[in-house]
């Protein structure tokens, strides 16, 4: 039965058992921190991929009926828009900073960084929530009570309210989920479950985070900074 | 063998350690997760029968007899949905690559046991959604869910399904994440990529698959869920779009599934050939980069799907030529099975004979596929029944019988009991028989121009569809038995050695069933894999 391998007595013993956050399965410590990071970015990719199939909905679209997305997009707020952009780059600052903090066994920094993080995407979420209101006001939400004012081709300006709606809809709810988790660390980081050695969750969680806000940065300029040379911001 | 004259002690294992429902159900053992999938999936297997029974009953006569013409869209539409997103997708990975993956690479457990868990959960999600769409009324579009159909003129609950769908894909997303952070992160010292077994390649090809196709489906729905919600458009003409879209994003996921259906299977075929002719895999290292191959040529053949949806003639060209250059690591794997077996002892056991069935009826699933992806003759037989009988040749002469070759191959692992040789090899016969008999009927039906979907035909085409309705109560029966023998196995069936066919690979080396830990000490590998030097072949029946 030996005979395409041999034992090292004690190999799969629990050699870290006093450490509380190393898993049963994992040898040490180092190959659990590898194997968790490795994971968040291949749930990245996956991530990647479900945003693509909206980006190719987008360009097929865009490069059909360009005068349309040109008209509707103009009907964004780019103001807004641009303030949000800032908005959520500064809380990848905050979320980088809580990360390196995090490394360094500092709690209390830890644990403010995490919140102006929190902060940075409420003030995010609020405010596209206010965008959101504003489409409904004027109609511009696709479906039967539709009206784009003042549209060359109104026919396909709808479908630019549609991606802008499936688009920023699920970002917002990636920004929604990444809130939630946000929550439970800050609780964690306060209870003072993350030391210098082990803050594995607060640095997966920051590569999400940098994750949805670089979709932002991507969807900002397609979304809001359409054929805007020239003319007036509001 | 030991005479049961003093009482046996029950050695511990992953069975025994814990009782009661709660360890079953809070389990974060892969090996129990994988029988958690097992009984669920066979639930659905089950379901997606009762449909494919029904079809076949209504088909026996050229009248639409049996079933009106909405109930049989329904029916033929269940059958597809369960049996892809219920069965054929999570059957092997979720629960052969489950109990085995750890096994095979010497670790403890997967990467991500709670994630294993929840991706359970998130299937049985999934499951109740389905469920509740068969018992409200079911759905009519065809498991392709084609706009604008789906998002406007369809009477059933499409949106429920569409979730179902969905949901369900997060749980082969989970699945695929964990096998590849497991495969990359968890191997035992001295196992090289190199030495990893085929099963396990085939399964990492298969996960890439799983993380980078599924999110596209899943996409996808979420926007035709939108469109039928919420009259946020984005494919129906009436408002601006093209559902010709849908077709290429629906296809970008659906024809790589069909690799995610198939791939493991290649894994589990290339384990049974090798153990059951005592030798190494001819080409190793070529079946490991075929199954990469596979994986990434897979993503670029989508377009074969919309020969006749208005793409463009070039387009098409293109997609036809890579179609075939896929088929050339299909054929990499045949050529190689068969040279293994060439001149090896072949050893006629039940796991082995399905191997063999797969092995035939793949090739003829994969030819079919070439006819297919001949542009001129693609738009003679699209829709038509050649197209059925091409891709159940695959999905079931492949999938199905990769799937209860790796179930009779590893069942005394998984239960540490036999089965009987007689009867699973009866069975083995019967469903290689009956899907012949079932299929192959279609393809004649289908180049003779009978189209798929309608539930009445003109009365020249009722004997082979009377042939092909034969054909499925012989299935029938020769899915039910091992049903039969297999739980009847559980309790009487004699105790099965940790190795029973001389197999070589890790999970051989341990205790039938395993510890909870899989290995009372990490193994260390030093040898190449698949030295067959030192095993003596076993002596069965
Ligand atoms: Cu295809």
């Amino acid at each position: 039965m030996a005979s395409h391998t041999s034992a090292i007595e004690g190999h799969g013993q629990h050699e870290g058992s006093h450490d509380p956050n190393l898993k049963h399965h994992f040898e040490n410590a180092e190959q659990q921190k590898e194997t968790a990071t490795l994971g968040m970015w291949a749930f990245l990719l996956t991530e990647l991929m479900f945003f693509g199939g909206l980006f190719l909905a987008y360009f097929v679209y865009r490069h059909w009926y360009p005068v349309a997305f040109i008209d509707a997009s103009n009907k964004t707020d780019v103001l807004v828009g641009a303030i949000n952009t800032t908005v959520l780059i500064c809380s990848s600052l905050t979320m980088a900073l809580g990360v390196h903090y995090a490394s360094k066994g500092n709690r209390k920094l830890l644990v403010m960084f995490l919140v102006l993080t929190l902060l940075l995407g409420g003030i995010f979420l609020g405010v596209k929530g206010y965008e959101y209101h504003d489409k409904w006001v004027h109609h511009e939400i696709p479906g039967e009570h539709f009206e784009c004012h003042g549209c060359r081709d109104a026919g396909h300006a709808s479908l630019f309210f549609s991606l802008y709606f499936g688009m920023t809809g699920l970002h917002a709810s990636h920004m929604i989920i990444g809130f939630g988790v946000l929550l439970v660390l800050i609780w964690q980081a306060w209870k003072g479950k993350f030391t210098a050695k082990w803050y594995t969750p607060i640095e997966i969680f920051g590569l999400y985070w940098h994750f949805v806000d670089i979709v932002w940065i991507f969807l900002f300029p397609l979304l809001y900074l359409i054929d805007r040379v020239g003319k007036p911001l509001l | 063998m030991i005479t049961a004259t003093a009482p046996v002690i029950e050695e511990k294992n992953y069975l025994n350690a814990e009782h009661g429902l709660k360890s079953w159900l809070l389990t974060q053992d892969h090996k129990r997760i994988a029988l958690l999938y097992l009984m669920a999936v066979s639930v659905f297997f089950i379901v997606g029968g009762f449909f494919a029974v029904l079809i076949r009953l209504e088909l026996a006569t050229p009248a639409g007899d049996l079933l009106d013409s909405n109930t049989y869209n329904k029916v033929f539409t269940m059958h597809g949905v369960v049996m892809i997103f219920f069965f054929l997708i999570p059957s092997i990975p979720a629960i052969l690559g489950n109990f085995l993956l750890p096994l095979m690479i010497g670790a403890k457990d997967l990467a991500f046991p709670r994630i294993n868990l929840l991706s359970w959960y998130v299937y049985m999600l999934a499951g109740i959604l389905g469920t509740t769409v068969l018992l409200t009324g079911g759905v009519d579009t065809g498991w392709t869910f084609y706009t604008p159909l789906s998002s406007t003129y369809s009477n059933g609950y499409v949106v429920l399904t569409a979730m179902a769908a969905f949901v369900a894909g997060f749980s082969s997303i989970l699945t695929g994440l964990n096998f590849i952070v497991t495969v990359h992160r968890m191997r035992a010292p001295g196992l090289t990529w190199f030495r990893l077994p085929l099963f396990v390649w085939a399964h990492y090809a298969t996960s890439v698959v799983m993380i980078l196709g599924t999110p596209v489906i899943a996409v996808t729905l979420f926007l035709l869920m939108l469109e039928r919600g919420l009259h946020i458009g984005f494919f129906d003409p009436a408002y601006g779009g093209d559902p010709v879209l849908f077709q290429h994003l629906f296809w970008f996921y659906s024809h790589p599934a069909v690799y995610i259906m198939i791939l493991p299977s290649m894994g589990v075929i290339s384990e049974v050939v090798s153990t059951f002719c005592t030798k190494k895999p001819f080409g190793y290292t070529f079946i490991a980069f075929s199954s990469v191959a596979i994986a990434v040529f897979g993503f670029l053949v989508w377009g074969h799907h919309l020969f006749v949806s208005s793409q463009s003639a070039y387009a098409g060209m293109v997609f036809s030529i890579l179609t075939y250059i896929v088929a050339i690591p299909s054929a990499i794997k045949v050529f190689n099975w068969s040279a293994t077996m060439y001149k090896g002892q072949v050893r006629l056991e039940t796991p082995m004979l399905y191997a063999l069935g797969f092995i035939g009826l793949f090739t003829i699933g994969g030819l079919t596929g070439l006819f297919l992806a001949a542009m001129g003759l693609n738009v003679h037989v699209t829709d038509t029944y050649f197209v059925v009988a091409h891709f159940h040749y695959v999905m079931v002469g492949g999938g199905v019988m990769g799937y209860l070759a790796g179930l009779h191959h590893w069942w005394p692992k998984m239960f540490g009991r036999m089965y009987s040789r007689t009867w699973s090899m009866v069975a083995a016969g019967l469903v290689f028989i009956g899907f012949n008999l079932t299929f192959f009927p279609q393809f004649l039906l289908g180049y003779m121009g009978m189209p798929r979907r309608y539930h009445v035909y003109p009365p020249e085409f009722q004997v082979l569809n009377v042939l092909s309705s034969a054909g499925a109560s012989i299935l029938a029966l020769g899915f039910l038995i091992p049903g039969i023998y297999l739980t009847w196995s559980l309790k009487y069936g004699a105790k099965a050695p940790a190795n029973p066919w001389g197999g070589v690979t890790l999970e051989w080396q341990t205790s039938s069933p395993p510890p909870t830990s899989n290995f009372d000490v990490t193994p260390v590998i030093t040898n190449e894999v698949y030295d067959y030097t030192n095993q003596e072949v076993p002596h069965i029946g």
